[in-house]
């Protein structure tokens, strides 16, 4: 057994690309997720740049769709969706549980290689000359009408949707069989509750979709009528099945979230987690209740007015744990002793930014008002609130606070804490305007809008130069510190959870001895001791 | 390189643990295949509610002969296959493989009644949607609704079938290199489900394909 860290438990190029340890399988996909993300994110840029002026900065219409088409494509598949479980959750799965490694290794690993060949699919796709019907693919457009290469980009995404389905199954299978001795499940941090509840999602939705891409390839490919009303089918048939997937996704986007800042508020106020029962359960029903709402994306597509009734008040069902949490977060934080370290305004943000998305939810759950905003900025805005502003930034409060216990070096904490705050004023100042822009009326995916929405316009784009500096920020600063960051201690927050009992960066069998749990989570002294030590 | 301790890798605390393991994540794949399928089937089912004639005058064009035939081939091949964990179990790894060859040859036959016989009869009728279509009128949009799915859907389970085969093999392989004991069958057990799970796919098929259309 070595003492050495999985770092430096081999260097060669195929230790790496061979790998079966979780942490080394974390890093390769929070490389790769890293890509995605800057790419997706190039193409939000050139959108926000072609909408400055009410005619349009870029030259063709045809352009503008496929670059908003690639910008959501790369982000809801390649990034949002696996970003958090396959990069801090294989990290953290095996750690928190106080195990060696996930269930299994190899099924694992072979889950970054299908998630990159399906990325690279996807990407050929886009460069070939991209796609242009909105991440969505919508029939018959996508079938019957649209120029781009439609088949090519579906076929990467059914292959990256195996490789969420593995890393679900192989979280799951973890969290039930690999617990460390005295780790009850109620004794679990809220982390790994919600990523077993994300599993849920990952395992039961992602093989519709992927059926739903194959039935779309197949129609495309043969010209036969499953969706496309003028060969026989049924397009509204397409939009079931893929808000069946597609809502629940988003839950695999946000849940995550949750969990690292389930860990943040608690370990930055020194206080236990308020109602951690009611935060753990809050998650499980979130992820039932997510496969139960999908008709809310089709109040205006011509379904029967009770089923709309039905999901409209499903939709708001759905938004009372989501409620329940946030009040746990601001209980956990009173009377605390709060410290505003990186982590904990990257939380903070995550805590303001989700709530105004959340809410905003429910103005396009409720029907009336849904007919108005449906298809407009509004809706944009909305959800960019709860996956932008809520997950993106969860996900840097996370990386930030277990970036000591990943590298074994500290992250410069004044370049932390100034990337918090430019990314939350970068974010309000790109889509707060969008929320005014949807309820005047500006319809989304338009290349080109009437000019009297042109202010509200450049003020978003200006906006979204704040929010790349602020992604820039922790991209350098982070990849600064693996060289010259301070080397961290085992434990540098005085946190709870045994990911925190072994060494910064751990060994490659994670623990020398297996640890033991005897007590519940999130078991910080009380305030009057905390404030002496 | 995982980490192996004595017989097991070093996350289980032995091999007993690390085997039930192995068998919990295939019923959770499992139960990702069954919504997977159920997409297609909710999609076929919804389809046929709306297109009523159309679905039952093309599955009066299917074979309902072969078709019945290969449902009692495949289960076979299934019965089989579950005598041959049994006998895995038991430390009898001689009859395990012939139940293994056994079962795969009649995966085999299923596969070349199905896709060299029937689908070549399929073919040459024209029931391929496309111009040739031999079933005209009010009813042919629908009829040709039911051909996608059944050409969807069988090579669909065709190809689980070919994956399963391989499995099958795989265990063939590791049982002739003597890697399985009595107290270590988790991969034929594993394999097992697998092969099941592609008889319950069947099982829904055969009903959807040859027998529905023709209740009326």
């Amino acid at each position: 057994m070595s003492t050495d860290s999985y770092l430096t438990d081999g260097d060669t190029l195929r230790s790496w690309l061979l790998t079966t340890d979780h942490k080394r399988i974390a890093l390769l996909y929070l490389f790769t997720i890293t890509g995605f993300f800057f790419i997706g994110g190039s193409a939000a840029a050139l959108v926000r740049y072609n909408l400055i002026t009410p005619e349009g900065m870029i030259h063709s219409a045809e352009t503008y769709n496929r670059l908003f088409t690639m910008h959501g494509v790369v982000m809801v598949w390649f990034f949002l969706v696996p970003a958090v479980p396959v990069s801090l959750g294989n990290f953290l799965v095996p750690l928190m549980l106080g195990a060696r490694d996930l269930a299994f290794p190899r099924l694992n690993l072979f889950s970054w290689y299908l998630f990159l060949l399906g990325g690279f699919i996807v990407l050929f796709s886009l460069l070939m000359g991209g796609v242009d019907t909105g991440w969505t693919f919508y029939t018959p457009l996508s079938t019957a009408y649209s120029q781009g290469y439609v088949v090519w980009c579906v076929v990467g995404i059914f292959i990256s949707g195996f490789s969420s389905i593995a890393t679900g199954v192989n979280f799951i299978v973890s969290i039930h069989r690999l617990r460390a001795p005295g780790m009850t499940w109620f004794r679990m941090p809220v982390f790994l509750w919600s990523l077993y509840a994300t599993s849920v999602i990952l395992v039961l939705a992602t093989p519709v979709l992927a059926m739903t891409l194959l039935l779309l390839a197949f129609e495309a490919i043969f010209h036969i009528g499953v969706f496309d009303p003028a060969l026989g089918g049924d397009p509204l048939l397409f939009q079931h099945l893929f808000w069946f997937y597609s809502h629940p996704a988003v839950y695999v986007m946000i849940l995550p979230g949750f969990g690292i800042v389930s860990e943040i508020i608690p370990a930055f106020s020194r206080k236990e987690l308020f109602g951690y029962k009611f935060v753990v359960w809050c998650s499980i029903a979130i992820a039932v209740i997510s496969f139960l709402v999908w008709g809310h994306h089709m109040f205006v597509a011509g379904t029967s007015i009770y089923s709309a009734l039905v999901f409209s008040i499903l939709s708001y069902m759905v938004a009372v744990p989501s409620a329940i949490k946030v009040f746990n977060w601001l209980g956990t934080m009173h009377k605390g002793y709060i410290r505003f370290d990186a982590p904990m305004l990257y939380a903070l943000g995550f805590v303001g930014l989700f709530t105004m998305g959340g809410l905003t939810g429910l103005f396009v759950a409720a029907l009336g008002a849904d007919v108005h905003l449906t298809q407009t900025y509004f809706v944009v805005a909305h959800f960019h609130y709860v996956m932008v502003g809520g997950m993106v930034s969860a996900f840097f409060a996370g990386l930030h606070y277990w970036w000591p216990k990943i590298t074994g070096r500290m992250y410069p904490e004044m370049w932390g804490r100034a990337g918090a705050l430019t990314i939350f004023i970068g974010f309000h100042l790109t889509f707060f305007p969008q929320f005014i822009l949807g309820y005047l009326g500006m319809p989304r995916r338009y290349h080109s809008y009437s000019p009297e929405f042109q202010t509200l316009n450049v003020l978003s784009s200006a906006g979204t130069l704040v929010l790349a500096a602020g992604y820039l920020l922790p991209l350098a600063y982070l990849t600064w510190s693996l060289f010259h960051g301070e080397k961290a201690r085992d434990n540098p927050w005085a946190a709870t959870g045994l990911e925190w009992l072994t060494h910064s960066p751990p060994p490659t069998e994670n623990f020398a001895e297996t640890p033991r749990v005897t007590g519940k989570p999130y078991d910080y002294p009380p305030p009057e001791q905390a404030a002496i030590t | 390189m995982i980490e192996t301790v004595g017989n097991h890798e070093f996350q289980y605390s032995d091999a007993r643990h690390q085997s039930h393991t192995a068998i919990s994540g295939m019923w959770l794949f499992l139960a990702s295949e069954t919504l997977f399928f159920g997409a297609l089937f909710l999609a076929w089912i919804y389809a046929r509610h709306w297109r009523l004639e159309g679905f039952d005058l093309g599955a009066r064009h299917t074979d309902m002969t072969l078709g019945t035939v290969n449902s009692v081939i495949l289960i076979t091949s299934s019965v089989i296959y579950a005598a041959g964990v049994l006998y895995a179990e038991a430390g009898n790894m001689r009859r395990l493989v012939q139940c293994c060859y056994a079962a795969m040859a009649f995966g085999v036959v299923f596969l070349l009644l199905k896709f060299g016989l029937e689908w070549h009869t399929d073919f040459s009728h024209h029931l391929f949607p496309g111009a040739d279509f031999p079933i005209k009128g009010a009813a042919r949009g629908g009829a040709q609704l039911f051909f996608v799915f059944y050409f969807m859907s069988t090579a669909l389970h065709g190809l689980h079938m070919l994956i399963g085969l391989g499995l099958v093999l795989w265990i063939v392989v590791r049982a002739k290199r003597g890697e399985f004991t009595r107290e270590y069958t988790t991969p034929v057990t594993v394999v097992g489900l697998y092969w099941a799970f592609v008889d319950m796919v069947w099982i829904v098929l055969y009903p959807l394909i040859y027998l529905i259309g023709r209740g009326a």
